[in-house]
């Protein structure tokens, strides 16, 4: 096949993109390819998952501020970041980042992955010591809810769990 | 600094050689190294991007502690720590020119540090990006041993450091991009057949279908010079390690088959053409009184496959890999020791190549 540019020499590079909702197939050689900068676009491929992040984020829905029910902005507890500054950066500010903005970063990571969980190595020796302080979260949590519904049989329970776990929490640290 | 540091890093410095460059290990006429990086951060402590000077000092006091901790153990050959702010910007370009750290790393910036083991392939960037960012480079096709090399300098770190992980996300990075393994494998690929075939478009287009990101010599932005690309994966989450390196090994031993397939078919059918074309350019690389980077790296490239396919008996692939280095501009001004106009380094340039091949 020849260039559909010039016509006079053989196409090498078969190129598609999406414009407006329309496929465009391009069949370039070389020289023309490298004028329309399309080899250059390979090396900074326009699918490439930075790409992806700051187009999500500069979309309404993944970009959108997220709010405490007050209609105040929610800032991480660590750092004072809000999602509409890591939007603006495409960098959160610590490691806490990702439990306060959890509901937004769940889809956002699914959508740059196509996974939200790791199945990959976990650290030796702060894997168990995560596990028991998100457990210790939760139970918390449930402790609360249930001192306010007065079911302490419930309550006791589970306060002697945590108990339980802040001793193993103790004990592993030591 | 401490004098046994300075000795160390004098070395690393001031020299252009790098063990990742000396033709050992798998495939190593077409695949010029192996990285693998682990990015890593302290648990509720603001990433990098949000520290003040004395709060991202802190934070490399911390790691190089640590480190210091674990070299006394001798456990792991002995990572050398810099605070890169003692290093003048010639010496930090340097480091970026061997691929001991990123472009970015070089900037000036707070609390920025590096650790680097004395043969080159473990090095941990402090405080750029994310915390750490542990890298390991081999020469060849050897991810499997990076990331194990890696991957044990991870376990060594987090004994004394508390990292960021969540059960569900895993590693947590400053950019989800990274999240989850933290793991960015890579190989630097050299592709001239392919170049002159002018088929690498071809091929390095069916590489990015495979979710696989190519970049030039020297990372994001930069395009393929030398014909030199580096192929990497993009997704860190939902993959083991293992599934991530094996995906990646498995696709440059296919970008390598086509690329030796090319050079085959070259040597056959246009044998003459390629002699030519390489003798041309050793001509110019051994005698030239001028050289830019660029006209350098073009004609280390063809010069290079002469190398493989053994038209140049008197050079051998440590000593041409080197040249990748030594054409720098910031290694050609550290061998002068100043800074340099662009002219006058051309002329430094020529001259160091010329002496480089003709020792």
């Amino acid at each position: 096949m020849m260039c559909e540019e010039c016509g006079k020499a053989p196409a090498v590079v078969h190129f598609e993109q999406v414009q407006n909702g329309r496929k465009v197939v391009m069949n370039l050689c070389r020289e023309c390819a490298e004028k329309k900068g399309v080899l250059n676009f390979l090396f900074q491929p326009a699918f490439s998952i930075n790409n992806l992040l700051s187009a999500l984020l500069g979309s309404q829905v993944s970009g959108a501020p997220v709010l405490e029910p007050s209609g105040r902005e929610r800032r991480c507890p660590v750092c004072g970041m809000s999602y509409r500054d890591f939007a603006r950066a495409g960098r959160l500010g610590c490691s806490r980042c990702y439990e306060t903005f959890e509901d937004r970063l769940d889809p956002l990571l699914r959508r740059i992955h196509g996974s939200e969980r790791h199945v990959g190595k976990a650290p030796a020796r702060s894997s168990g010591a995560a596990k028991i302080r998100r457990e210790l979260e939760q139970l918390k949590a449930e402790l609360a809810e249930a001192v306010a519904k007065e079911a302490y049989e419930r309550a006791a329970e589970i306060r002697d769990r945590i108990r339980e776990l802040e001793k193993a929490a103790r004990g592993g640290e030591a | 600094m401490k004098d046994e540091r300075k000795e160390i890093l004098e070395s690393i410095v001031g020299s252009s050689s790098s063990p990742w460059m000396d033709g050992s290990g798998n495939l190593a006429d077409v695949v010029i190294s192996s990285r693998v990086r682990l990015a890593r951060n302290l648990r509720d402590t603001p990433f990098p991007h949000l520290l003040e000077e004395r709060a991202a000092r802190d934070v490399m006091d911390r790691v190089f502690k640590v480190i210091e901790s674990v070299n006394k153990k001798g456990t792991w050959g002995e990572l050398t720590t810099i605070d890169l702010s003692e290093l003048n910007s010639r010496d930090r370009q340097v480091l970026v020119e061997k691929h001991l750290m990123s472009p970015q790393h070089a900037e000036p910036g707070p609390g920025k540090g590096l650790a680097t083991r004395r043969d080159e392939r473990v090095s941990v960037m402090v405080n750029e990006e994310d915390h750490l960012r542990i890298q390991c480079l081999f020469s060849g096709l050897e991810l499997d041993e990076a990331y194990i090399t890696a991957s044990g300098t991870d376990d060594l770190l987090d004994e004394g450091l508390d990292f960021a992980y969540d059960d569900t996300i895993g590693f947590l990075t400053a950019c989800p991009t990274n999240a989850g393994t933290g793991l960015r494998a890579s190989v630097m690929v050299h592709l001239p057949a392919l170049a002159i075939g002018d088929e690498v478009a071809r091929v390095l287009a069916a590489v990015n279908k495979l979710g696989l990101v190519v970049r030039g010599l020297y990372g994001e932005g930069t395009e393929g010079k030398g014909n030199v690309f580096q192929i990497s994966n993009q997704i860190t989450l939902g993959q083991t390690e293992k599934e991530i390196i094996e995906n990646l090994s498995l696709v440059g031993k296919q970008v390598v088959a086509e690329e030796k397939r090319f050079r085959e078919n070259l040597y056959k059918t246009r044998r003459t053409e390629l002699e030519d074309r390489i003798f041309r350019a050793w001509g110019i690389l051994a005698n030239a009184r001028s050289m830019s980077s660029g006209e350098a790296v073009r004609l280390w490239s063809d010069v290079r496959l002469g190398v493989e396919l053994e038209m140049l008996p008197q050079m051998n692939v440590r000593k041409i890999n080197e040249i990748l280095v030594l054409a720098q501009p910031g290694f050609v001004q550290r061998v002068a020791g100043r800074d340099m106009a662009p002219e006058e380094r051309d002329v430094k340039r020529a001259e160091l190549i010329r002496h480089h091949v003709s020792s």
